[in-house]
């Protein structure tokens, strides 16, 4: 049982938190691009957060599911509906057997994600993960993206008891600054901080960048201003970290994503904060781009805050009513639609429609 | 033990940097380092990069901060040992030098005012230290280029460089696994196949092993290419002694 792929959409892979333990041989970690869209997307369907998910980026899939589940989509709105009816994100919402889940074009945001419930997609891990690895075809659902016709498994353990997951939303999420407003993203100084000039350190946290068109899961190149080094910008080459900002010789900031190279020659200014990274992903070509310096322990001290944020966030959607609706007073409003609707149909067997009958 | 300082990559990396220049005591301290960091882990550790001078290490800061993994860090690598280098395992690897397969061929022999037979004897007259492994899966970074073959790097990279392309990029040589973009001055390439998910060891050669170039002809790479693609070619390995 799983979803069979209508449409694959662009750039449509299994993802999950990442390849990790073997940069050192060269292999990217891969992983989700928004780190916290997709612990969001598994929180709100109670998957274990290392679940995989279905990432997608300006244009969403359209797949069919073969049997009852709960999904949750987070990040970019793709304007999803479900049966041609328009479905919130950030909510969880039991789908039925053979319902149609369709996307469009990104209306909001670069990358969405889609959470299956009871585990998510069945793939096989490959080296501790699920992640998609498209340069080295490994990974995933057969190391490439979705295709038209493929039919993907999905875990299905427990879902029938998960009634009470379509209480789980939350508003969206706050930390994406809405479209046209420019982005400020605040960064570690180093590891090769000192190889610029006092002009390149004041040009890169001073002045506005801009995302350009070449942006994908290897970096996002940013156009601005050139960032001047004191003697070029040719290091021995050395690791590269998730969101280090690398400046080859042109002088504009290259930031290296998910599928980066282990390893590179370039001179990295800084760092960005990893909680940052989710708004620097889902920022559009075209969007303005300032950054500001931190220290590493002031970044660290916001990474703390996030997960704890995010255990908060995940006590209050698992609270079985979330819109605070109290059980007993729903009945209570209940209860006299349900004797109105017994006496008009006293004279029936069954005051169910045939309809509702069907479907039940 | 060597000394190291260490530099900041973000809150969940940093760098631990043996020298300012690549040398093969820096590599072995850093495969040591690299080794008792793996052997004997620190919790919260996710990864360990070596390349030629310098140890990445990367950590969750949600088990160890900055702050403790130096400490922890100091702690553990403040002795260790040495490790012998004079047993040589050699990887050969043919390499059709110039042409279509080796476009700046001419441009790494003008920086170096020689011609273009004369970069090619250099290049692969004597056998390459496997520094690392990085960039791309099976991607060697190999030490003790020729210094008058050092030759920058292209000021924009190119968008796709084949699979099996050999470059110089700065004072430093390598092979690449994968098409990839890359920046480094191409100066040939080998029908081998440095990274194979279908073989037994999907990455040809590991660090601390040497490579070797042999110049081939652009017929001899098309057989050799024939031969692996029926998987019939016999890779050659070689065992030395000082």
């Amino acid at each position: 049982m799983g979803i069979v792929v209508k449409k694959p959409g662009v750039a449509t892979t299994v993802q999950d938190r990442g390849r990790v333990g073997y940069m050192g041989s060269g292999f990217s970690p891969s992983g989700v691009m928004d780190r916290r869209a997709f612990l969001i997307a598994n929180t709100l369907v109670e998957n274990d957060l290392d679940a995989c998910v279905l990432e997608y980026a300006l244009v969403g899939p359209t797949v069919r599911f073969t049997m009852p589940t709960f999904i949750a989509l987070t990040g970019g709105d793709f304007a999803p509906k479900l049966d041609g009816k328009e479905i919130p994100l950030y909510t969880a919402i039991p789908v039925k057997r053979g319902s149609v889940l369709s996307m469009g074009s990104s209306r909001c945001g670069v990358y969405g994600y889609l959470a299956i419930a009871g585990g998510s997609l069945n793939v096989k891990p490959i080296m501790g993960s699920r992640s998609t690895n498209l340069k080295c075809e490994l990974g995933g659902w057969k190391g490439r993206t979705l295709e038209a016709g493929d039919y993907i498994p999905f875990q299905t353990k427990g879902v029938e008891f998960m009634s009470n997951l379509g209480s789980h939303r939350i508003p969206n999420d706050p930390i994406y600054p809405p479209p046209g407003h420019e982005v400020t993203l605040r960064v570690v100084p180093g590891p090769q901080y000192d190889m610029f000039s006092i002009e390149g350190k004041h040009t890169f946290f001073n002045d506005r960048f801009t995302t350009t068109v070449k942006c994908d899961r290897m970096g996002y190149r940013l156009d601005g201003p050139q960032i001047q080094t004191v003697h070029g910008s040719d290091i021995i080459s050395d690791g590269i970290a998730f969101g280090a900002v690398q400046v080859p010789a042109h002088g504009r900031p290259i930031i290296m994503l998910a599928d980066r190279q282990t390893t590179g020659g370039y001179a990295k200014i800084g760092t960005i904060v990893s909680v940052d990274i989710p708004k620097l992903v889902q920022s559009r070509p075209g969007t303005s781009i300032r950054f500001a310096p931190v220290t590493v322990h002031e970044a660290q001290t916001s990474y703390r805050d996030e997960a704890t944020y995010l255990h908060n966030l995940a006590k209050s959607v698992r609270r079985p009513c979330a819109d605070g609706i109290s059980p007993r007073r729903t009945a209570r409003r209940l209860m006299p639609i349900l004797e109105q609707q017994a006496k008009e149909s006293q004279h029936e067997s069954l005051w169910i429609n045939s309809s509702e009958k069907e479907r039940a | 033990m060597a000394h190291y300082t260490i530099t900041i990559a973000g809150d969940s990396a940093l760098n631990l940097s043996f020298a300012e220049s690549i040398s093969p005591e820096t590599s072995t301290a850093i495969r040591m380092a690299a080794d008792n960091l793996s052997d004997d882990p620190i919790h919260g550790v996710t990864e360990l990069v070596p390349t030629f001078c310098s140890l990445m290490v990367c950590y969750n800061p949600l088990i160890i901060s900055y702050d403790e993994l130096v400490k922890a860090l100091s702690t553990k690598l403040h002795d260790i040992g040495s490790i012998d280098l004079s047993v040589r395992h050699i990887v050969h690897i043919p390499v059709c030098y110039g042409g279509e397969y080796g476009p700046d061929l001419q441009t790494v022999a003008d920086h170096a005012h020689m011609s273009a037979q004369e970069a090619i004897a250099i290049h692969s007259q004597h056998d390459y230290l496997i520094d690392m492994l990085g960039f791309l899966p099976g991607f060697a970074y190999l030490g003790g280029l020729d210094e008058r073959l050092a030759t920058p790097r292209l000021a924009t990279p190119r968008t796709r460089i084949e699979t099996g392309s050999v470059g110089i990029g700065g004072t430093q040589t390598g092979i690449y696994p994968l098409p990839s973009p890359g920046g480094w001055q191409i100066i040939g390439r080998t029908p081998l196949r440095p990274y194979d998910p279908n073989r037994k060891n999907p990455i040809l050669y590991q660090a601390g092993e040497y490579i070797r170039f042999e110049p081939i002809s652009p017929d001899e790479y098309s057989a050799i290419e024939t031969q692996i693609a029926a998987n019939s070619y016999q890779y050659h390995f070689s065992v030395e002694e000082d």
